[in-house]
């Protein structure tokens, strides 16, 4: 029986297990569309906008580890997924967003709302595809899925043309995927991981620095067995939060630009660098000649580009995270060593460390400090919630005070750096984990780039909670130009511009708290945590004056790290833009 | 240093602008590139003259294995390989030079592939060299027109396959 291009497409979707769908209609799409009003097994949700379609998507793979998927029009609804998929792309999330294209004879004619997707997506996309033909439609779909769930993860985009979805054909599923050209590595080489073994063996002061490979891997159970087998500290990049228990006495946070006081310096003094899923941006690594100086750096990922591209590796695995450390394991356990008494002097050198200058801030009884908000909803939430954030302040403190103990808790756009993110991801996560609570971490700067999901957060009753940290100001460029720029806050005030946000969430038909004293913040959680139908707004206002600490300023070293007392030493008078 | 890369590809729509978009969004360098259908149509192989440091060569080559629709790369630099380039010059010399720009022709085994009252056409095959060489000297004769395919290279019997 033959059926229509449209109809494959929802087919396929079903085969590979998708339940939801994040999208918004136009034109060339109409026939998509049609087949999804009848439907019952795949939920398509209408976001307000295309972006916030695709971070939702987003939000979805990175909460569940399945595929997030994402269907618009063609022109500006294509044009406007590409900051989603770049987003994916940078942080290697797997999604598959399908774009209408106007008719394949009129492609190259500048017909109405036609734009040339494929060309714009190709550098941000693992792979993507024109069907030009409805017999291709299933197959291709079948490969787009596999490319973007396998290998390195990332974005794969579909350009379908109405004539495709329109014409009709037999539909015939392919059950294997075979593409010759197509083959990741999953496997480590034995002589490589052998290599490794020696290593770990032969350290005195080894580092783990964990990435967003672990949790993509599936391997957080991997890591904390090596860790603990060898004990071996872990330091971990804003992608890999969660890929290790941040309460785990090993853990010892975050690294770079706004990393830990003893993650930055006990990667400064390991003798043996661990990366493991990891690409050494430059806001982890700070000044690269100066990186890690006296450590031998091992690197563990799937992706031979990952290696050797930003610093030098001196023994490379290329394989599947989780596959590789179960190797290392057991090439490890052969060994019999007494890690515990070889460790004891570097371990308790890094407790030194973290007593020295632990995690900090001043509390004030007058005004919120933002970390405080941080903290309290890590309290109330007793560390159990998964945590979206936009970029900027709100991302790091969200980063630096919430411990994340699971993988897949901690959605933060980290590659791309994409204000807007966090609140259609928060939507994403929690269409995928609906039992959990879900909350964005935001500032006022941020929500304001995608508040329009409201709407979809409302319509489809989700109790998604978004925590404005409310500065009054695009934070961390306010700190940039406090600190580099001579106090000149060029365009960085927001706070008159600002709306009431508790009155647009009502609006909306949300819920909207407010805090503006210290007091309150408990109280006003705890509030949220009520509200079961609806999503919430929860306006913080903070104090604007206050910075991300530690600081390693950029192209410095990581172990040149500016403190809160030092700049508080200097007596820097604030002046207010007013 | 400068590489000979050669790139095996799927012959689909779109390719040849994700080998070239790779090369201008990382920033490396196409100093000639040549792409042509191989035995099997479904297959295309691109010959890449590129220059860069070993690392810059080596996410040259990771980053093009890395693209879906490459099935295989191979750089010539420590193979041994034949390079070929063919050139087509039109040149316009005064009465008085033809027969001493023929001669250099000959001399360079090219072949006189048009020719009318005013101008000549020149073939020449061969390696960079020799190509650069022959430039040189036809040059005062008064080139009009001047093209080149870009290198192609192809391993020794015997020359391990690459990466």
């Amino acid at each position: 029986m033959k059926k229509s291009g449209a109809e494959i497409l929802i087919e396929c979707l079903k085969k590979e297990g998708v339940k939801h769908v994040f999208g918004y209609p136009g034109g060339v799409v109409l026939n998509i569309f049609d087949i999804l009003y009848d439907e019952k097994d795949l939920q398509l949700i209408l976001t307000r906008h295309e972006q916030a379609a695709v971070h939702a998507a987003d939000g979805y793979a990175r909460a569940s580890g399945k595929p997030g998927v994402a269907i618009v029009t063609s022109g500006p609804g294509a044009t406007n997924t590409v900051t989603g998929i770049a987003t994916a792309s940078m942080d290697s999330i797997p999604l598959v967003v399908f774009s209408g294209q106007v008719p394949t004879l009129l492609i190259g004619n500048d017909a109405f709302q036609e734009a040339d997707i494929v060309g714009i997506t190709r550098p941000c996309t693992k792979h993507n595809f024109l069907v030009k033909d409805v017999k291709d439609l299933a197959k291709t779909v079948r490969e787009a899925f596999h490319i973007a769930c396998t290998g390195r993860p990332g974005p794969v985009l579909i350009d379908l043309p109405k004539d495709v979805t329109a014409g009709s054909t037999e539909f015939i599923w392919p059950e294997e995927v075979k593409i010759r050209s197509y083959n990741p590595t999953y496997h480590g080489n034995k002589y490589m991981i052998n290599q490794a073994a020696q290593m770990i063996l032969q350290a005195k002061k080894p580092v783990i620095m964990a990435g967003g490979g672990v949790i993509l891997s599936g391997a957080s159970k991997e890591l904390k067995e090596l860790a603990e087998l060898a004990k071996i500290p872990v330091t971990m990049t804003l992608m890999g939060l969660g890929g290790f228990p941040g309460t785990n006495k090993l853990s010892m946070g975050m690294l770079g630009m706004h990393g830990t006081y003893y993650a930055n310096t006990a990667v400064q003094n390991a003798d043996l660098l661990i990366g493991i899923g990891v690409r050494f941006d430059d806001r982890v690594t700070g000044k690269t000649d100066e990186f890690a100086p006296n450590a031998k750096i091992m690197q563990i990922d799937i992706d031979p580009t990952s290696i050797r591209k930003n610093v030098r590796v001196d023994l490379p695995v290329v394989g599947d995270v989780k596959n590789v450390l179960r190797d290392l394991i057991k090439a490890l356990k052969e060994s019999k060593e007494q890690w515990g008494a070889i460790r004891s002097a570097w371990l308790k050198q890094i407790e030194h460390w973290k007593e020295e200058r632990p995690l900090s801030y001043r509390f004030d009884k007058n005004i919120i400090k933002p970390e405080f908000v941080v903290e309290k909803i890590y309290e109330v939430t007793r560390g159990e919630a998964i945590i979206c954030t936009e970029v900027g302040q709100n991302q790091m403190w969200a980063a630096q005070f919430y411990k994340y103990d699971h993988p897949r808790r901690w959605l933060s756009s980290g590659g791309l750096g994409t204000m807007g993110y966090g609140f259609p991801a928060a939507i994403g996560a929690q269409f995928a984990c609906p039992d959990k609570v879900v909350f964005d971490i935001a500032g006022d700067g941020s929500i304001q780039m995608n508040i329009q999901e409201l709407a979809t957060a409302v319509i489809n009753k989700l109790p998604v909670k978004v925590a404005i940290l409310n500065n009054g100001y695009l934070g961390m460029v306010r700190q940039w130009q406090e600190l580099f720029f001579k106090e000149r806050y060029s365009h960085t005030h927001l706070e008159t511009g600002n709306p009431d946000f508790v009155k647009v969430a009502e609006a909306y038909g949300a819920a909207g708290l407010r805090a503006t004293k210290p007091e309150e913040v408990e109280p006003v959680i705890k509030e949220s945590l009520k509200i079961k139908n609806r999503p919430v707004f929860l306006d913080f206002v903070v104090d604007w004056k206050e910075k991300v600490y530690p600081m390693v300023p950029a192209g410095a070293s990581i172990d040149q790290m500016i403190f809160e007392e030092e700049e508080k030493k200097e007596e820097k008078k604030l002046k207010a833009v007013k | 240093m400068r590489h000979t890369i050669s790139v095996l590809v799927e012959n689909k729509f779109g390719v040849l602008s994700r080998i070239s978009g790779l090369f201008s969004g990382r920033g490396y360098n196409i100093e000639s590139l040549s792409v042509g259908e191989t035995i099997d149509p479904a297959i295309s192989i691109m010959t890449i003259v590129t220059t860069g440091d070993d690392l810059v060569v080596e996410q040259i080559t990771k980053q093009l294995n890395k693209l879906i629709d490459v099935i295989k790369v191979v750089d010539f630099m420590e193979l041994d390989h034949v390079e070929r380039e063919m050139v087509l010059v039109k040149i316009a010399p005064r009465k008085e030079d033809k027969t001493e720009a023929l001669q250099l022709a000959e001399i360079f085994r090219g072949r006189i592939v048009d020719s009318g009252p005013a101008t000549y056409t020149i073939e020449i095959t061969g390696e960079e060299k020799k190509i650069s060489a022959f430039i040189d000297l036809i040059k005062p004769f008064g080139i009009k027109e001047f093209v080149r395919t870009g290198k192609v290279a192809i391993g020794r019997e015997g020359t391990k396959k690459g990466k």
